[in-house]
């Protein structure tokens, strides 16, 4: 069977074709998803992508966590459908109470866009079980509001249930923390693990031609096989 | 019908690089003495009769405020114009502080 990979579409969304393309090099049907349309149209997984949702009025991602799409998304993540949130995904999965945390304006207050080095810390999520625990990555970072916060009680938790998925590392130019994220967090997950946010960019670098490489298409066969596969077919 | 104020503003522990920016700011503008600011939201809402202030409290915490990085205070500012409201609002505010 394919693969049907929904894509949201908010009010000033930006990545969704990208997102649709990298669903689709990975073998999987892409499916438009309308924000103001509960329907999830019997997709297998979701992808809410980049952008600025709603203009980033309020709090980045606050609006779009209301849409009615995100409430069906909400209660199909509670049955384990897979959602991956990226940048502003993230921000509407965190606003959406899907994901612990938030995310604020960077420490530097720059618009940061660089090609970002990242550790996988947690290869048991349904979206990083393509890659090994300890592997390094790298793909486009671009964000303002990419500085992953929450109290300490809330962090040291996050850390004991394995929840960082990714951090960033690295120590040359254009590496290592960009932004102030506490404890160098990129990327997070829920405790089952279908459910996972991250600031940087996998859907572009699924093809050198276009990126600074493919270390982010695993991200999308992982999730395409898990659905696809007669072991592990958790939807 | 009632007017309320909602203040929001992000915690003390969470890092204000906007507020930081603005206190930078003052060096170069030659205003001496402030030595902190954090910068914040404020919301105006006209209210029928219906919204208590249970309901005032959810729509702040949920929507308003994000409870994760942001404190918010509710105040209800009933019989006020626009420059009396400003004014009560920002008191209050100071009086909170």
């Amino acid at each position: 069977m394919t693969a049907r990979i929904g894509v949201i579409t908010f009010p000033g969304t930006l990545d969704d074709g990208d997102a649709a393309r990298a669903a689709r090099y990975a073998g999987a049907e892409a499916v438009p998803l309308w924000h103001a349309d509960a329907d999830l149209r019997g997709v297998d997984g979701v992808l809410v992508p980049g952008g600025f949702s709603y203009g980033d009025y309020l709090r980045a991602g606050a609006i779009a966590a209301q849409a009615p799409v995100m409430r069906s998304v909400i209660d199909a993540a509670a049955g384990g459908l897979p959602v991956l949130g990226i940048c502003n995904g993230f921000q509407v999965l965190c606003e959406a109470g899907l994901l612990p945390g938030a995310l604020t304006r960077n420490a530097g207050l720059k618009f940061l866009c660089r090609d970002q080095r990242l550790r996988i810390e947690n290869a048991g999520t349904v979206w990083t079980s393509g890659y090994a625990d300890g592997a390094e990555i790298l793909i486009p970072m671009k964000n303002a509001e990419g500085r992953f916060v929450a109290t300490e009680d809330e962090l040291d938790r996050i850390e004991g249930d394995g929840l960082v998925v990714m951090r960033y590392v690295g120590d040359g130019h254009g590496q290592g923390n960009p932004n102030g994220s506490m404890r160098d967090i990129a990327a997070i997950g829920n405790p089952a693990g279908n459910v996972v946010g991250l600031m940087p960019h996998p859907e572009h670098a699924i093809d050198a031609l276009t990126g600074p490489g493919t270390d982010g298409l695993a991200m999308f066969t992982a999730v395409v096989q898990a659905i696809s596969g007669p072991v592990g077919a958790s939807v | 019908m009632a007017r309320v104020a909602v203040n929001v503003v992000i915690k003390p522990e969470i890092l204000d690089p906007q507020g930081k920016a603005i206190l930078a700011a003052f060096g170069r503008t030659g205003h001496q003495g402030v030595t902190s600011v954090r910068q914040g939201k404020h919301f105006e809402l006209e209210v029928d009769d219906s919204v208590s202030d249970a309901d005032l409290e959810e729509i702040a915490a949920s929507v308003l405020a994000n409870p994760v990085i942001e404190n918010w205070t509710v105040h209800r500012l009933e019989d006020t114009d626009d420059e009396a409201f400003v004014a009560e609002a920002s008191s209050t505010e100071a009086a909170d502080a």
